[in-house]
């Protein structure tokens, strides 16, 4: 029984227009301020402390009153990719430069020197990267040059998708190119020996440390500093070591705003107000409870201070000339991660 | 006549055969030696994969006791997850039931060119990677996709909001409600409503009172599955959610977030309530096939 | 189509039932835009790369090793559920024990059980520290953050499709051609194999297709408990991931495409076999 065409086209535009009405009504715009904070990993307690920290001080000083800071956490690029793909983001805190400079480059949302907007290359925190070791250290490991001792398992997340591993990565090849005097080949060696010693290879580094710590694999744990603090408080001294190498990497964590994001939805204020309350006494006194390194350690308090190591630190920009071309040299398709990595079987 | 690409979860099909007797067929069955090896292997095997995960999740639940677990599902970012997950199936299942209805009435009741392939392309999503179905959308809706550009200028939010995870949760539960029905319907023939048609009944009438009632059992199975899949996809929501704790965190990604706090057990009570509705839901199909098992069969007999 | 529509004959059987334009109109919109288009844009943007670039991305060592470790992977555990379905299947309708109902009912955990659960589940037990993990780590067994880690989730999760595919058929081939054969002499084995099995095969088929097709493109349940090494347990639909969270957008759909092609293939065998069996069953 053939009907007319125009009855299955009105059937069909009645589906479509169900369809779009729905999208419709969702679309509708919030009321409320919330700052939307688009983090990387280890950052989750941190964050929980300075959202509320930072709404009570804001609250108490402005007639417009912030609800909610919500929070985004993941793997530092996995996160860039998400910003760029439309996350509205009114903040980025990732764990590397190369992460906030991929979303200004792909997304247009904030402009390429956003780096030289706030203080102290817009990172209000430093970290580095420590070893964590089972307790009493069995395997005796001391500094980077254990690490490639036979039957060293190591466990670090992948250099592609999370920043800490791309600082442990660049830390150890630092350390190598002062123990063999830049001699290339030696580096490379010494890193495709590092890399053979890892048997698990998490995308993310909360993933990595459930993994050495709750799943025990692995005789060390390349970690954030502030990790490995974190680990020894969640688990309990008496489960882990931390092991200050004779080497490590200054690692500057930055905070940026997404500028369009933050101007479409009115928030420029708010979120210019958080970033800036990172700097504060308050929000360094903070950052230093969490084990990320303050930047101003005076308006800290001395016990948290006190918990850091004295570590000799290189910079991305002395070593390496800066996080453009780490990232091309090393971390690219085809570059020396690639080149190196070789599974063992 | 089993056209089902998914399985058609009906044992009831045959009414309960493994009632007989044993004895009465002395001459077929293996010694009690075998079989019961062949139930020890089946047990073992089941317990191996099945259960002791199942177990684990409420153990690891139980691990700080009952105030832990209550806080644990009652705190605010949990509640919010758990209200997403609730909206997010009763946007899914009900599209996905209209379709399924829409299609099993075509594909059972005409016989046209292409259906073969419509068939094939209903049961594509089913064996699509979870990821790609996330992916997909990105690439459609993203701010890079294709349609990104014309979405921001609009102001329309799909990906990273609740759109977006209708969307691929719709996606990865298209096939069930249509599988289940197609070949229940096509069992039933289309007789009944030719009849009530000869005799004067209005179209949609034939509908409501002589296909829907018919197939209503297969309906509701296709309905469980799809819902049971609605509320736990994690791969093609993980994709498109963004995370945003509160807002765009559904159950399952809830849980992976908590696992990721060092808060395990807190991960394993919210996760305790995913294997508690796959219980419930499991226990609603096992019921209906006892209680209805001869009327299921006896509809398919048709 | 709706334009051909018009002269009843050329693309349908005609039928005095009403609803097809509606029902087919329906299925047609929701089946655009919730698969068709977006997967048209998949294949948009794996087209975008270029043919160069899209040999160079699918021959490239590790998107073979992922594409490997997923189908053998997939295909390992689809073997050991049709070996495992079959016994299970079998003993769930030829014996009766207690609490064969409640194992019955089980059977379908993987499909309510959300994957990320049982992820995190399956991991928790197979860990070095875990209850299983713990009794093979003596025989220095590593499940857990090991290819075979992949194929306990890939198991997991393909299960019921086996048994529920060759139930039902079992359930209606027990009976008088099994008692004449094995009157008329032949062993019990025999029987099993040359009278019960042959027409239990079709059903058995497609459930291992089925298992197979759902384990290929598993994600939730495989990356909790896998190590995730590239070239070694690394599953394609991570590597579709991780090369997301690269921004190599293009990289990703032509894994993806590549797998989405083989999944359409898959699902046409299936219908294809079940056609077939239906043929010879004089079914139709």
């Amino acid at each position: 029984m053939p009907r007319p065409l125009i009855h299955r086209l009105v059937h069909a535009g009645l589906v479509l227009g169900a369809f779009s009405l729905c999208f419709g009504i969702v679309a509708g715009a919030r009321a409320q301020t919330e700052l939307l904070n688009v983090s990387y990993d280890p950052t989750r307690e941190l964050y929980r402390e300075i959202n509320a920290a930072f709404i009570a001080e804001w609250n108490a000083k402005n007639a417009k009153k912030i609800t909610t800071i919500r929070q985004s956490h993941g793997g530092s690029g996995a996160q860039a990719r998400t910003v760029i793909d439309g996350l509205n983001a009114d903040v980025l805190t990732l764990a590397l430069a190369g992460d906030v400079d991929a979303v200004a480059q792909r997304s247009k949302k904030l402009p390429e020197n956003w780096q030289s907007r706030l203080p102290q290359n817009s990172s209000p925190y430093t970290s580095t990267i420590v070893f964590l070791v089972r307790k009493g250290n069995p395997k005796a490991i001391k500094d980077w040059g254990d690490l490639v001792k036979p039957g060293v398992q190591i466990i670090t997340p992948n250099p592609k998708t999370s920043g800490g591993a791309r600082w442990n990565y660049l830390a150890a090849w630092a350390y190598a190119e002062k123990a063999f005097n830049k001699d290339d080949a030696k580096v490379r060696d010494y890193v495709a020996k590092l890399l053979a010693n890892v048997p698990v290879l998490d995308t993310g580094a909360r993933g990595a440390t459930t993994t050495f710590t709750q799943r025990g694999i692995g005789d060390v744990f390349l970690s954030w500093e502030n990790e490995a603090f974190l680990a020894l408080k969640e688990f309990g001294p008496d489960k882990f070591d931390i092991v200050v190498p004779s080497l490590s990497i200054l690692a500057e964590p930055p905070v940026a705003i997404v500028d369009a994001n933050v101007d479409a939805k009115g928030t420029r204020a708010e979120a210019q107000a958080y970033l800036d309350f990172l700097y504060t006494p308050k929000g360094q006194a903070i950052i230093a409870k969490h084990f990320y390194r303050p930047r101003n350690p005076e308006a800290a308090d001395p016990k948290d201070i006190a918990n850091f190591p004295k570590v000799d630190l290189v910079t991305i920009d002395a070593v390496f000339g800066g996080w453009a071309k780490a990232q091309a040299t090393h971390f690219g398709d085809g570059g020396t991660f690639d080149q190196l990595y070789k599974p063992a079987r | 006549m089993s056209d089902a690409t998914l399985p058609r979860h009906d044992a009831a099909a045959a009414p309960a055969p493994a009632a007989k007797p044993q004895s009465a067929r002395s001459v077929v069955g293996e010694s009690p030696i075998i079989q019961a090896a062949l139930i020890t292997v089946s047990l073992a095997f089941l317990l191996l994969f099945l259960l002791l995960p199942l177990i684990t999740v409420f153990v690891e639940a139980g691990a700080r006791g009952w105030s832990g677990y209550r806080e644990a599902i009652t705190e605010p970012d949990a509640v919010s997850a758990i209200r997403l997950t609730l909206l997010v199936a009763a946007i899914a299942v009900p599209f996905n039931v209209v379709v399924g209805v829409a299609a099993a009435w075509a594909i059972a009741k005409f016989e046209f060119r292409g259906k073969n392939l419509l068939i094939s392309l209903i049961d594509l999503p089913f064996s699509v990677s979870p990821v790609i179905s996330g992916l997909v959308y990105v690439l459609l809706f993203g701010a890079q996709g294709y349609l990104g550009p014309f979405l921001r200028a609009n102001g329309i939010e799909i990906i990273f909001a609740l759109p977006g995870l209708v969307l691929a949760t719709i996606f990865v539960t298209f096939p069930f409600v249509a599988r289940e029905l197609i070949p229940h319907m096509q069992a039933i023939g289309s007789t009944d409503e030719e009849a009530a048609l000869t005799l004067g009944a209005s179209p949609w009438r034939v509908f409501f009172s002589i296909t829907l009632p018919n197939v209503k059992w297969s309906l509701f199975y296709g309905v469980l599955l799809c819902n049971a899949r609605a509320m736990g996809e994690f791969g093609a929501v993980a994709v498109v959610s963004g995370k945003i704790r509160g807002l765009t965190n559904t159950m399952p990604l809830h849980v992976e977030i908590l696992y990721n706090e060092y808060m395990s057990a807190a991960a394993f009570a919210v996760a305790s309530l995913l294997a508690g509705l796959a219980l419930v839901t499991l226990a609603l199909k096992a019921l209906l096939e006892w209680r209805y098992g001869d009327a299921i069969a006896a509809s398919r007999r048709h | 189509m709706a334009g051909r529509a018009a002269a009843p004959s050329a693309w349908r059987r005609p039928s005095v039932l009403p609803g097809l334009g509606l029902s087919l109109g329906i299925t047609l919109t929701a089946l655009s835009l919730v698969v068709l288009i977006p997967l048209a844009a998949l294949f948009i943007k794996a087209a975008s790369a270029g043919p160069a670039e899209i040999w160079a991305i699918a021959t490239s060592p590790r998107t073979l090793a992922a594409l490997r470790l997923s189908f053998l992977g997939a295909l390992f555990a689809a073997c050991i559920n049709a070996a495992f379905g079959l016994i299970l299947a079998w003993v769930l309708v030829r014996y009766d024990f207690p609490g064969r109902r409640l194992i019955d009912a089980a059977v379908d955990l993987p499909f309510a059980l959300p994957t990320a659960v049982a992820g995190i589940a399956l991991a928790a037990i197979y860990a070095p520290n875990g209850w299983v993990g713990a009794l093979l780590a003596p025989l220095d067994i590593k499940v857990a953050y090991t290819p075979l880690g992949v194929m306990v989730a890939l198991i997991f999760i393909g299960l019921p499709f086996v048994v529920r595919m060759v139930q039902p058929v079992l359930e209606e081939a027990q009976g008088d051609i099994e008692e004449a054969a094995a009157l008329l002499g032949a062993s019990r084995l025999r029987t099993i194999f040359q009278v019960i099995l042959p027409p239990v095969l079709p059903a058995l088929l497609t459930g291992f297709v089925l298992a197979f097709a759902r384990a290929v493109g598993e994600y939730g349940s495989v990356i909790f408990i896998a190590g995730n090494i590239p070239m070694l347990s690394e599953i394609a639909p991570l590597l579709i991931v991780i090369k997301l969270e690269q921004f190599d957008y293009a990289g990703a759909a032509v894994i993806a495409t590549l797998m989405l092609l083989l999944s359409f293939a898959l699902i046409l065998l299936v219908n294809l076999i079940q056609a077939r069996a239906r043929r010879r069953l004089g079914d139709v």
